[in-house]
């Protein structure tokens, strides 16, 4: 049971950076090797927010929220939609973008350095039990799972029971279908690369209530979420969610029973797993 | 196979310029110039057996760093009881044996797919091997002394390029490196044309594997104490790639083209701006994206089309 | 008019000469002193801690001293040349070369880090430069004093530091302070496999049963099943061989568990010292043990302290920084000493002298140090050296 919880908890965590990235690789066909990045953007302000201004740093998602949805919005409508607009393929617009999100993680990591230094940077927040069937669980990773459980369901409901959403699903679809259906392709896109970039940015600083991170910490996380993103299926919500679960408790059971130093090991396995025996994702459609 | 002669000319010439290159080490004040050539000349190899496999395919491979990791540990752990040149052959044999596994895991699905295995493998071999250390071998084999000094590896460096050039250029020749260039082209196509795709891939990936290996075993001296830190390194892969795209990986000396002016752009940005490097370095690699998707040789090549059909035009 | 730009041209290159002249007089008066440590890369944040700061008081004090005293009579002040080596020892070993070739310092500050340092001591040894290293722990040390002739330790051999808990723990068994059953765990990383290594050697001689014991990788995201799997072997000791962010997470998670209340003795590595633990921790790590120490009380400390705080503006850590200082008192004290900047000399003077630092007299025996402190613990916000390795005057009592 607490081998569960504490899978669930992960999972959850995992869930909010995964489906921000699965958003951006679904709908706006980018494999953001930057998403790390805006994590640790977040981690960032919170740790301003809570340390430097004494604040609750879930009040830094004030600000977080709309600072990352407007930097992500002007990341794809003048570094990314040139790249979109030159490809003529898409496993051409897969190379190109990898390699910008690539060089754009960089100089994000740059610019954190330059800005904070290489130290390691926590704070305490609510770092104090809470007892759940007879274990002891820190009141921030509660706190974190419930985030991660209103973020995944708004977003569940937002792509489900909106038109915009509907918009968004059909894109991930078949984008060129979608346009003939009078859906402003390069609109939504943006909004969606934005809006995925804002969610990322949300999981770092719930994240950073819990976690010492450094300037450079984001690529161990963007590979996590792409692992998920790629295990779940592409531009499925749902399977992002089921799978960064299903990591979350591989990962704890495996540190539990087996070996901590394993936990990676069995991640790819996983994904190894998947890739071969389901090559489209746990919920992704077969290509035709 | 008849060679032609300006091949063989080609031959020499490449020849002379290494001859000429190993005398580097003897020259007054080499001893502050090797430092800077001895990574120029490991980026080369490294970059250049890059782009054999990925030029080609298209396959960005970020697992450099493994290969070099695994190829390091390898001359470090046997140093005591194997001879050195020994230990260099196993180490390639390892780089080619890895490539060969993580080939036939991942090569036969997108691209997307291997970046994204390639990209967590130094990550992945790191934890497994630290794993192994920890609960079997203890800390054995961190420390590597030798006798070798910077001209030695550089040296070894110069000789493993020789053979990288060679096989590169024995490759293109070959049925391999035609099959591979129509599998770059459309895989279908290759498909249809009766190509063993899947297996034309696994070699090139396998040579440019072993080549890492090679040189991650040649450097380890260099390092004294070998961590996993280091020898995992995943910035390591990610130069190589800016080093090969910036040259060109069209060429066989595309990368040649890319790896030193870049070392010597980045020895100016360490020096004056220390505190910058990653940030500098990370808009370099959007420039070179954005506005030299060919590379260096790409932009050479143009320039020396151009230069030949100008005549060309002013005699219509 | 011609003239006249003419002579404005003679007047400005008249004057730009003799700035060019006044400027190479200035710099041979001030003794230039390189240093390499990384600002970036996962060793920056120690770097940032230990070294970085040190550089910089110590610049600061010799300066406002007028400088260091050479033969000649006069004051020279340092003028301290600094290179980010991103924790790269390829960058590290480039860094250190154009020091010496392109910069001519005279003297070079040794990298942050074992295997920086490690990798660069070959290049200090050929080119001559004396090399009193701080951050490099390694059981070798007697192999590398025996190939590098210039080649100095300070701060101890893994054996040791990961012995002083080992003994602490095993003569508080010994009392009957504190149970059998022990709990170990380590970073599976070089630094961390060999101390884990030490001390569970001397672990099993003293009789403890170790109840769970395990590694995990650098980059862990969740140290939650760990201390679970630990609380449930139920041990009466919890060793950790730690990193500075999971050195963090595994007090955090210890805490939240309840584990730190059931343990007696709990211990975490690397970071344990540094004044950001208590920042972060409080009064709730009050009895944690850490690998390293001070002697808080001790005057030189308390005054190397406050100067710290005053020039950096940041506190030192409780093991390495103190050492780092020294060792940057004792290159100025043997190049008073030898009077020149004859590094040959230096070198020479180093091994036969002793020196007066804030850690206490040092005089290098075989190119080493061998008295330092291995163990210590937070008690009431100061961190006190509990356990030394050769003979530390001040050892206090665990609580």
């Amino acid at each position: 049971m607490q081998m569960l919880i504490t899978g669930i908890f992960l999972g959850g965590v995992y869930a909010i950076i995964a489906v921000g990235l699965s958003l951006q690789y679904g709908v706006s066909r980018i494999m953001n090797l930057a998403v790390g990045e805006m994590l640790v953007a977040g981690a960032f302000a919170a740790f301003w927010f809570s340390t430097a201004q004494s604040l609750n740093p879930y009040l830094s998602l004030l600000v977080v929220i709309p600072l990352a949805f407007g930097a992500n919005w002007l990341i794809y409508r003048y570094l990314l939609l040139p790249l979109v607009r030159r490809a003529k393929t898409r496993g051409q617009l897969e190379v190109d973008s990898i390699l910008v999100t690539f060089g754009l993680s960089f100089t994000l990591v740059g610019i954190f350095l330059w800005a904070f230094g290489g130290e390691f940077f926590n704070y305490s927040f609510l770092s104090v039990p809470v007892e759940i069937f007879d274990s002891r669980y820190g009141q921030n990773r509660v706190l974190a799972f419930v985030i991660a459980f209103v973020v995944c369901a708004g977003l569940w409901i937002w792509l489900n029971h909106t038109r915009s959403g509907l918009s968004m699903r059909a894109i991930s679809v078949d984008t060129r279908a979608a346009s003939l259906v009078a859906i402003d392709v390069e609109k939504s896109s943006n909004f969606a690369f934005a809006l995925g970039g804002a969610i990322a940015a949300t999981g770092g600083m719930v994240l950073s209530t819990f976690l010492t991170f450094d300037a450079s910490i984001g690529i161990v996380f963007t590979l996590k979420a792409l692992v998920i993103v790629i295990m779940g299926g592409v531009g499925d919500i749902r399977g992002a969610i089921v799978a960064a679960l299903v990591l979350g408790i591989t990962e704890t059971v495996v540190a539990r029973l087996i070996d901590p130093g394993l936990t990676l090991a069995a991640a790819y396995v996983l994904f190894l797993l998947i890739l071969l025996f389901r090559p489209q994702g746990l919920f992704g459609r077969a290509q035709t | 196979m008849k060679l032609k002669q300006s091949d063989l000319w080609m031959g020499l010439a490449i020849l002379a310029a290494f001859f000429v290159l190993a005398w580097l080490p003897l020259a007054p004040g080499a001893d502050g110039w090797l430092s800077i050539v001895v990574p120029i000349t490991m980026y080369t190899v490294l970059a250049t057996s890059w782009a054999i496999f990925s030029g080609p395919t298209h396959y960005v491979s970020l697992a450099t760093a493994a290969f070099f990791g695994v190829g390091s540990y390898t001359l470090a752990l046997g140093l005591e009881s194997l001879p050195y040149p020994v230990l260099l052959i196993i180490a390639a044999i390892l780089g080619a044996i890895m490539a060969a596994l993580v080939g036939w895991a991942t090569l036969r699905l997108s691209g997307v797919y291997f970046v994204i295995f390639t990209l967590g493998l130094a990550e992945l071999t790191r934890q497994v091997f630290t794993w192994y250390q920890n609960n079997m071998g203890g800390t054995r084999g961190s420390y590597v002394f030798t006798d070798l000094t910077d001209a030695h590896i550089y040296w070894q460096l110069l000789a493993l390029a020789l053979l990288v050039y060679l096989v590169g250029w024995l490759i293109n020749r070959s049925r391999l490196g035609f099959a591979i260039r129509i599998i770059g082209g459309d895989e279908s196509v290759a498909k249809h044309s009766g190509i063993n795709v899947a297996w034309s891939k696994i070699v090139l990936f396998m040579v440019s594997g072993s080549v890492a290996a090679v040189v991650g075993a040649i450097l380890a001296p260099r390092f004294v104490y070998i961590e996993p830190s280091m020898a995992f390194n995943p910035q390591l892969s990610f130069m190589v790639v800016i080093m090969a795209l910036l040259g060109g990986t069209q060429r066989l000396w595309g990368p040649l083209m890319g790896a030193i002016p870049f070392a010597f752009v980045w020895e100016i940005i360490a020096s004056n701006f220390p505190a910058q490097t990653t940030l500098l370095m990370g808009v370099a690699f959007l420039l070179v994206v954005f506005y030299i998707p060919n590379g260096i040789s790409g932009v050479l090549i143009r320039w020396y089309h151009k230069a030949r059909s100008k005549p060309g035009v002013s005699h219509e | 008019m011609k003239l006249k730009t003419l002579s404005t041209l003679v007047g400005a290159v008249t004057l730009a000469g003799a700035a060019v002249f006044s400027a190479s007089a200035m710099a041979e008066d001030t003794i230039r002193i390189g240093a390499a440590a990384p600002k970036t890369g996962p060793l920056a944040g120690g770097a940032a801690v230990t070294y970085w700061p040190n550089v910089e008081l110590w610049a600061h004090q010799v300066n406002e001293r007028g400088g260091i005293l050479l033969n000649d009579g006069e004051r020279h002040p340092v003028e301290i040349i600094e290179y980010d080596d991103r924790t790269n020892p390829t960058e590290t070993i480039r860094a250190v070369q154009r020091l010496a070739t392109s910069d001519g310092v005279d003297f070079i500050i040794p990298p942050y880090g074992t295997g920086m340092a490690l990798a660069t001591a070959p290049i200090f040894d050929r080119l001559g430069y004396p090399m009193i290293n701080v951050t490099a722990i390694t059981d070798q040390t007697d192999a590398l004093t025996a190939r590098y002739d210039g080649v100095f330790f300070t701060l101890g051999k893994t054996t040791p530091l990961a012995q002083g808990i080992a003994r602490l723990a095993a003569d508080m068994k010994a009392n009957g302070e504190v149970g059998n059953r022990l709990a170990m765990v380590n970073v599976a990383d070089a630094f961390g496999i060999e101390l884990a290594e030490a001390a569970r050697g001397i672990f099993e001689e003293e009789g403890f049963d170790i109840v769970y014991s395990t590694s995990y990788p650098p980059t862990i995201q969740d140290v939650t099943p760990i201390i679970n799997s630990a609380q449930d072997a139920d041990p009466d000791l919890f060793v950790a061989f730690s990193y500075p962010p999971d050195t963090f997470a595994l007090t955090e998670q210890a805490q939240v568990s309840g584990l730190m209340d059931e343990v007696d003795v709990f211990y975490t590595a690397v970071a344990n010292a540094f004044p950001a633990y208590r920042n972060r921790f409080g009064d709730g790590i009050d009895g944690v043990y850490g690998v390293g120490g001070v002697n808080p009380e001790d005057p030189a400390f308390v005054e190397y302290k406050e100067a710290h705080m005053a020039v950096t503006g940041a506190e030192p850590d409780y093991w390495a920084s103190a050492v780092m200082y020294s060792s940057l008192q004792v290159l100025e004290q043997a190049i008073e000493g030898v009077g020149t900047l004859d590094r040959q000399a230096v070198t020479e003077y180093l091994k036969n002298n002793s020196f007066d630092t804030v850690m206490g007299e040092w005089t290098f025996n075989n190119q080493q140090i061998s008295n330092y402190w291995t163990v210590g613990q937070w008690q009431n916000g100061d961190f006190y050296g509990v356990g030394s390795f050769g003979d530390m005057e001040g050892t206090a009592d665990p609580m």
